[in-house]
């Protein structure tokens, strides 16, 4: 097939995807119509915010960034975990996570649609976006960190766009993906997968006035939970999509999953000890904001309930995955991968954005609680990211099991269990 | 065949409504696009506008003054004096915690009222110690409070300013006399700026400011006091509009005690010369590497 067939096949091929993204059992209309639900209660919260201003969140000049700021990062980390089983499957030649490294790519795509819409819910000016657009507004690179976070952010989604999309396409011919095509790439976004995380970290340790956050150990923090919530997603999705569809994964990426997570969890555990240590231990100002997040301080303490469950969540979770019985049942193994994400989802959200700004830099305790309006937009925003991953899910599988090609393969009866492996 | 007519139909349905249900939820932008000119939304950078398009710009903002706030006001883009460099210093001797200061503040720059806000925070201390932690910004009683002391805190326009190299976009950055400035039509309400400067001097406009018309102070500085608009950034800029034409900064002027001392470094013979020569000098959070022009010293 010459180039220029792929001007007439790849449009069919977006419009069969898009076909695609609207067909499903009763289950997926379902699933996408409280999706959409959700997403339009967001939307309109947003819609709110725009004409009334920021003062509809809990936010203010002590604490100028909350929950949606606190997703973003959760968000990158997740993006960034995603990618990265990646490694069991490319640099130790892994050859059963092949497999499901597809599905990190859609997840980690997902993930930053995710970031780059909490980024523009965050923004006082959001028809202002293109004054951050390189070569269009002002860029202040390379001395803003946030610049860089918009280069990497963006670099990440296109390499995750352009690998899934490559495999995908290819398979949709029937053809054999070249591998100068896409692994180069792969390699590329391990190392991408890093930089994001660590670019997003060094937004905030960065900034020598936020005690808190001026920290060495913030980016080797943010890469052990990003090594939890992505495996621990694709865990739980690996199991869904088993149930759901016809493509069958085998144990092996589950357990070698698995097995990343025990050192993670306690890997990420062990960091939070030694910064407790280090802060509590010294005592001064920089002990205060982690005071203030464990304990409370002079009365005040909206945090201490939200950063013990984090806690209690990540013990729970390093515990279950320790026990012997995680090994043979699935429900421990669920449960641990549930309280792991949710744990990480605290402690890298409302844990370590707010106490940033609590004490504020003149020392003063001015608590944060979300509004309705940000629980609203936040929980749009997941939905949409849900959107987004059902909907790759889907139409890479049905690729996947050969029941979308371009050509029907003549006889082909094949279901996913013996479809061959798509990357190779 | 029927089955699939079916189907179709219900996904048209589904997609008509989805669509609809989008256009509902969003309809509060109606209002918000109405505030939202053209011109506005293109305009560059002010360092990029030529002398035609700022006055253009300065034009619409008075006539936006006029039709939002029903005030008539002047806006001038006033620049920066060939070898002047602005400094202030501050006695904590001779501060009593009045906070009249921080209320010029408010009423020079054209501050929100529903808020209060200001650019300045007065901290209320305890003697003998320099525990900001122990400082408190809210008190509520008559002043000065025996065996306290005043801190009252504003724009450093540090030298070495975090807020400047944090902004993605350079909607801030330091003008040639030492004062740190935005363009509040260039900032995207990011707010990092906010979280990283040490000195909590920063302030977002959570909302449109509200101001009576009766109240709006008419002299205006493109840079400095005229209203802001909702969703950007604002913060102290040594009340530029009136400094850059050698009048004092409104919070020096209402200072009962002469706390307050504001000047031109590059001149020996001014006041600033004499206080930095003469006196105790320090600086806050000088640990941090911002290099305030703003010092702060004992009269002993
Ligand atoms: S005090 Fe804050 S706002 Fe002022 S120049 Fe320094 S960092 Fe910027
Ligand atoms: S809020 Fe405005 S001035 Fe501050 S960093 Fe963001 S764009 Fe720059």
């Amino acid at each position: 097939m010459g180039k220029d067939t792929h001007a007439i096949t790849y449009p069919r091929f977006l419009l069969r995807v898009i076909g695609q993204s609207f067909e499903g059992s009763w289950r997926f209309y379902l699933w996408m119509t409280v999706l959409t639900a959700i997403a339009l209660v967001g939307a309109n919260a947003w819609a709110h915010q725009l004409v009334e201003g920021m003062r509809v969140t809990g936010m203010s000049d002590h604490v100028s960034w909350g929950l949606y700021i606190a997703n973003f990062t959760f968000g990158v980390g997740l993006a960034a975990g995603a990618v990265m089983m990646v490694i069991p499957a490319y640099l130790y030649d892994d050859h059963e996570m092949h497999d499901v490294v597809i599905l990190g790519e859609l997840l980690a795509i997902a993930a930053i649609v995710m970031c780059l819409l909490f980024i523009v819910a965050d923004m006082g000016r959001p028809d202002r976006f293109w004054h951050i657009l390189p070569g269009l507004g002002r860029f202040n690179w390379p001395i803003s960190m946030l610049t860089w976070d918009v280069i990497v952010l963006n670099g990440y989604l296109f390499i995750n766009l352009h690998i899934s999309g490559y495999l995908i396409y290819t398979r949709y011919l029937g053809r054999k993906p070249d591998r100068k095509w896409y692994l180069p790439f792969v390699f590329l976004s391990i190392g991408w997968a890093v930089s994001i995380h660590t670019v997003t970290a060094f937004l905030y340790s960065g900034l020598g006035g936020r005690p808190f956050w001026n920290s060495a150990l913030l980016a080797p923090r943010f890469i052990a939970s990003a090594f939890i919530t992505g495996p621990a997603f694709v865990i739980l999705l690996l199991q869904l999509v088993a149930r759901l569809t016809r493509l069958r994964v085998g144990d092996g990426p589950i357990r070698t999953l698995t097995s990343v997570l025990r050192v993670t969890v306690l890997l990420n555990l062990f960091m939070l000890g030694s910064e407790l240590f280090t802060s509590l231990y010294t005592g001064g100002t920089h002990s205060t904001a982690v005071t203030y997040l464990f304990f409370g301080l002079h009365g005040k303490s909206a945090l201490v309930p939200w950063i013990w469950s984090a806690v209690a969540l990540n013990v729970a979770s390093a515990a279950l995955l320790h026990l012997p019985a995680s090994r043979g049942s699935r429900a421990f193994l669920n449960a641990a991968c549930v309280a792991a994400f949710a744990g990480v989802w605290i402690e890298k959200g409302m844990g370590l954005i707010i106490p940033g700004f609590v004490p504020s830099t003149l020392h003063e305790l001015v608590e944060y609680v979300p509004s309705m309006a940000e629980w609203k937009i936040t929980a749009g925003i997941w939905a949409v990211g849900f959107m987004v991953l059902t909907i790759a899910i889907k139409v890479a599988l049905t690729v996947l099991t050969g029941e979308m090609a371009v050509e029907p393969r003549s006889g082909d009866t094949r279901t996913g269990e013996h479809a061959p492996p798509l990357m190779h | 065949m029927t089955q699939t007519t079916r189907r179709v139909a219900l996904k048209v349905l589904g997609a008509t409504l989805g669509a609809s249900a989008f256009a509902h939820a969003m309809e509060p932008l109606r209002a918000w696009s109405k505030d939202l000119s053209l011109d506005q939304f293109l305009q560059r950078h002010y360092k990029e506008l030529t002398s035609e398009e700022l006055a253009e710009g300065i034009r619409r903002l008075e006539r936006e003054t006029r039709e939002e706030y029903g005030r008539e006001v002047t806006i001038r883009d006033i620049r920066p004096q060939e070898g002047v460099q602005f400094g202030y210093a501050l006695s904590l001797s001779v501060c009593i915690g009045c906070r009249k200061c921080a209320e010029a503040c408010h009423v020079e720059n054209n501050h929100d009222r529903r808020t209060n806000n200001s650019y300045i925070r007065v901290l209320e201390m305890d003697q003998g110690s320099f525990d900001m932690e122990k400082g408190d910004a809210t008190y509520e009683h008559a002043v000065p409070a025996k065996g306290k002391y005043y801190m009252p805190v504003q724009c450093q326009q540090c030298d070495n300013a975090p807020c400047v190299k944090v902004c993605p976009v350079q909607a801030t950055w330091k003008e040639p006399d030492g004062i740190v400035a935005v363009d509040y039509n260039w900032c995207i309400g990011c707010r990092y700026c906010e979280a990283a400067c040490p000195y909590h001097a920063r302030r977002f406009n959570w909302t449109k400011p509200e101001v009576p018309a009766g109240e709006i102070n008419p002299d205006q500085g493109y840079l400095s006091n005229r209203i802001r608009p909702q969703g950007v950034v604002e913060k102290c800029t040594f009340c530029l509009h009136r400094t850059r034409e050698g009048r004092m900064p409104a919070c020096l002027e209402a200072c009962p005690t002469g706390a307050r001392v504001f000047g031109n470094l590059l001149d020996p013979k001014s006041e600033i010369r004499w206080v930095l020569e003469n006196k105790r000098i320090f600086v806050l959070k000088e640990e941090l590497g911002t290099r305030p022009r703003f010092f702060y010293f004992f009269d002993v």
